[in-house]
């Protein structure tokens, strides 16, 4: 029984030639599950918004949207309150800008079933009680009081959920819902949707760029590019055998994480860069009048090797973007030494010599924040010559023949930061990095904002320039695939400290320590005919401020017994991997 | 803590207002007929002034601190406080009816041009806005005199030469305006921010009505930049009321603080300074604590 109708569908913006949404047709079955992917400003998320009526004010329409053929497109605010949300409902983005950082989690729920009258206002309060236990909210009457800032990600991806299904709704549009979340609660997420989706007999429209999550949770998928619909299919057929260009593009794109990958041999012999000897990073916080420690890296030691990648991975609040610019000196360490081809360097990057500067640099997450919007490509990328006097008498040439190389042609050196798409300010932001020729370079979750084609263009990019100049890497990542794409080692972290590191191929076919395969299983493939684990790995990350006794990972993990909660097992190992696990040596795990 | 804090700003003030007092040619007791030198020295010494003036400044601040502001140089026989005491409660009444006029006005107008963006409405109230903001009051002021009193004759001139409750409006509207513009524009702006935030947008997707997103979810953070703007405003209408005491004869602190500042009454200024420095550190606390009291992020800190 067909549920969602839409038909001709074009959303244009003034000012662009391209509509956002061209001539887009596609219905949804009730119960059916249904995915939109593309990549970013192929339409998708103007497409949901559409459904919604949520399109801003300037945004011009045609076409028709209908469920149970009522039309949507055009109709009144109030028409558009009859149908959402309690025919259909949406879960967006960003958890955190979505809720309302001045109200509590159970007022705002609360209002919804109050304006709609879906229970007696009495019984207000209980229902949300109910459905913030539903949506897996531990402790709901806690959670009803708490603001939005008190809460982790998922939390509040899930409080979203549970707003969404207030009404319960015909169909649920989810809007890359886990695109901001950890992989594993990425997995707790989904599993969520489907348990959600089973019990109430919703619709779902997810939209994502992520093709290992439509794999798995949607049984037909459509391929959007640039405002079009490319590929309407059932989501087997598709991934078997997918007939537009763009889908196969994405495809090959896709992490891959079990899939063979060319794999980067391991330089031998080659002689160690930068030595990082029990650097341990630590935050004073006050709240009130007490003061308290927070140990964002615990005592780590890494030899980083001329031409070698170290990919360090972990959940956010693992410590590693605090490791990261402990290394660069952005922040001070609080113990251990970093050192520089045997020169012990300076604890702040204020304090160490001009030719350290120039040795060590570093890729931001955020491409154009890390740009400055009122510089010219050109000049953004000439200045660390200029701060350290270099090519003088040729450094149009020098910046030139850099961004050329990072694949940036003349004529995008006179233009803006606002001026370029993501991938190609982070280019930029690598020619930057590298015009000095540093001899080791930090990225911090570099290509994490970026799409996965323009991923896979940018990690290629690393790779060369590696291959040219025997750079060494310090990879920040919390994505596996990435790891797996461009490392010779990984470190696994979690809660400060070094779990597992191994070479790169051996850490991906057999993990050690529990919580690298937790993670690994969490990466959802891109292949619907694998079978993934359906329980995902349970809680999150624990707080540093109150570490568990024993080891860090124990309250979240299946195999922990009693010596995981009373000592921490130290990080140990024969032959080319280490790990920190009391069950190590029997446990047998692959993956 | 906070309280604490405020003690240096206060001491800076104090000291600065004391130091440009005397820095202002001749002094108290000049007057066009010379006076003896020996009775010159005699009113000197009974008024400290012969002291060095760091011994002045510490007993000024002896003084201040037991509430004492020390003996009008002009109005002999009495004290500054008594005459901050009687002459504050019309001030006061003068400055809270403006600030709570500005208020009302204010936010409406522009909660009216937030919600109804690049309309005429919004155009024209931006415009007026605008105008409020660039004519100062002292412009403003006789200009009202002018047409509502003198041509029209629809309400007195000034305050001493009438009864009735109506000589105030004119002094309250005068002190208003500028302050609705401000506020007027304060409102709009941080109005559209949020009416275009995404927590909004989550609530029109749970279909809730433009009123009830206001009400539940816009009002309180489109409210808080102007709780923030609620200090700057307070320091502005009071002294924006000297300039309309004047204007109107309103004998309130005002008219006193300009006849003190002409006839170099060191310690009357010196009083009215501080005593209006102290009302805007107090009400700015006020609104910090207020602000931490209504944000939850920071009050969970």
């Amino acid at each position: 029984m067909e549920l969602l109708r839409l038909r001709n569908l074009t959303v244009q913006y003034p000012d662009t030639q391209q509509p956002a949404v061209s001539s887009l047709s596609f219905s949804i079955d009730r119960g059916e599950s249904v995915g939109l992917v593309g990549e970013s400003g192929s339409g998708k998320t103007q497409t949901a918004l559409a459904i919604m009526g949520l399109l801003p004010a300037n945004a011009h329409y045609s076409g028709s949207i209908c469920i149970d053929n009522q039309e949507l497109l055009g109709a009144s605010v109030a028409e558009l309150n009859r149908v959402r949300p309690g025919r259909v409902a949406m879960v967006f983005q960003d958890p955190q800008a979505s809720l309302n950082p001045y109200v509590s989690i159970g007022d705002q729920l609360r209002r919804i079933l109050l304006e709609h009258r879906f229970c007696p206002s009495a019984e207000a309060r209980s229902r949300t009680l109910h459905m913030l236990g539903r949506v897996g909210l531990p402790d709901p009457e806690r959670q009803y009081r708490s603001y939005p800032h008190q809460l982790s990600g998922g939390m509040r991806q899930r409080v979203m959920m549970g707003a969404a299904l207030l009404g319960d709704p015909d169909l649920l549009i989810a809007d890359e819902p886990t695109t901001a979340l950890d992989v594993t609660v990425q997995a707790q997420i989904l599993a969520l949707l489907g348990a959600l989706r089973e019990e109430t007999g919703a619709a779902l429209l997810l939209i994502t760029h992520d093709l290992g999550v439509i794999a798995h949770h949607c049984q037909r998928t459509i391929v959007m590019d640039h405002g079009r619909a490319l590929e309407d299919r059932t989501t087997h057929e598709l991934f078997a055998a997918p007939s537009s260009e763009k889908m196969q593009q994405l495809l090959h794109a896709a992490p891959c994480i079990s899939r063979d990958c060319d794999t980067l041999a391991t330089p031998a012999g080659a002689p160690v860069v930068l030595e990082i000897d029990a650097v341990a990073v630590s935050f004073d916080e006050r709240r009130g009048g007490a003061s308290r420690t927070l140990n964002a890296v615990r005592p780590f030691s890494l030899a980083l090797r001329t031409g070698e990648t170290i990919a360090i991975v972990g959940e956010s609040g693992s410590g590693k973007t605090s490791l990261a610019r402990a290394v660069v000196g952005l922040n001070a360490t609080t113990q251990g030494t970093v050192s520089f081809q045997g020169s012990r360097l300076a604890a702040t990057v204020s304090a160490r010599s001009r030719a350290h500067h120039r040795d060590l640099q570093m890729v931001f997450q955020d491409p154009l924040a890390s740009l400055n919007p009122a510089m010219r490509v050109a000049d953004i990328v000439e200045e660390p010559l200029r701060v350290h006097a270099e090519a003088t008498d040729r450094r149009d040439q020098v910046v030139a023949e850099s961004l050329r190389r990072v694949g940036i042609s003349e004529a995008f050196f006179d233009r803006f930061p606002h001026e370029l798409s993501g991938g190609q300010a982070q280019r930029v932001a690598i020619a930057r990095a590298l015009i000095l020729n540093p001899k080791v370079l930090i990225c911090d979750e570099a290509v994490a904002a970026l799409d996965g084609t323009v991923q896979e263009e940018i990690l290629a990019l690393l790779r060369e320039e590696q291959q040219r100049s025997g750079l060494a890497i310090i990879f920040i990542t919390h994505d596996l695939a990435v790891v797996r794409q461009i490392s010779h080692r990984v470190v696994v972290m979690y809660m400060g400290r070094a779990v597992e590191t191994a070479p790169c191929e051996q850490l991906f076919r057999r993990p050690k320590h529990p919580y690298t395969k937790a993670l690994l299983d969490a990466v959802p493939q891109p292949d619907p005919t694998i079978r993934q684990a359906v329980t995902p790995l349970v809680g999150e990350i624990g707080s540093i401020i109150s570490p568990p006794d024993g080891c860090p990972f124990n309250p979240r993990c299946e195999l922990a017994i009693k010596i995981c909660s009373e000592t921490l097992p130290p990080l140990s190992g024969n032959g080319a991997g280490l790990v920190a696990c009391h069950r190590a040596e029997e446990l047998d795990l692959t993956y | 803590m906070r309280i604490l804090g405020a003690i240096p700003t206060l001491l800076l003030v104090i000291a600065v207002a004391f130091l440009m007092v005397r820095a202002a040619p001749g002094g108290p007791f000049d007057s066009e007929r010379a006076l003896p030198p020996d009775v010159e020295q005699n009113i000197e010494k009974a008024y400290h002034l012969d002291e060095p003036l760091p011994a002045q400044f510490v007993r000024y601040l002896a003084g201040i601190a037991v509430g004492d502001f020390g003996p009008s140089f002009r109005y002999r026989d009495y004290t500054v406080s008594e005459i901050i005491r009687q002459a504050f409660p019309l001030s006061m009444r003068l400055g809270a009816m403006a600030m709570l006029l500005a208020l009302i006005v204010g936010v409406s107008a522009g909660m009216a041009a937030a919600l109804h963006k690049n309309s005429m409405l919004d155009r024209l109230i931006s415009a007026v806005a605008m105008l409020g903001i660039s004519v100062p009051i002292f412009v403003v002021a006789p200009l009202m005199v002018l047409v509502f009193a003198v041509s029209l004759d629809w309400l007195p001139a000034s305050y001493a030469g009438s009864a009735g409750a109506d000589r105030l409006i004119m002094p309250i509207i005068a002190l208003a305006l500028p302050q609705i513009a401000y506020i007027a524009r304060l409102t709009r702006a941080s109005m559209i921010e949020i009416m275009a935030s995404d927590f909004v947008r989550t609530a029109r997707a749970q279909g809730l009505r433009t009123a009830s997103i206001i009400r539940y979810h816009a009002i309180k953070p489109a409210m808080l930049p102007l709780l923030s703007y609620m200090g700057p405003a307070i320091a502005a209408v009071l002294t924006g009321s000297i300039v309309v005491e004047q204007v109107f004869g309103i004998p309130g602190v005002g008219q006193f603080f300009i006849s003190g500042a002409l006839n170099r009454d060191y310690t009357l200024v010196l009083g009215i300074t501080v005593f209006y420095a102290v009302i805007v550190i107090v009400l700015n606390l006020v609104v910090d604590l207020l602000y931490g009291f209504l944000d939850p992020r920071i009050r969970s800190r």
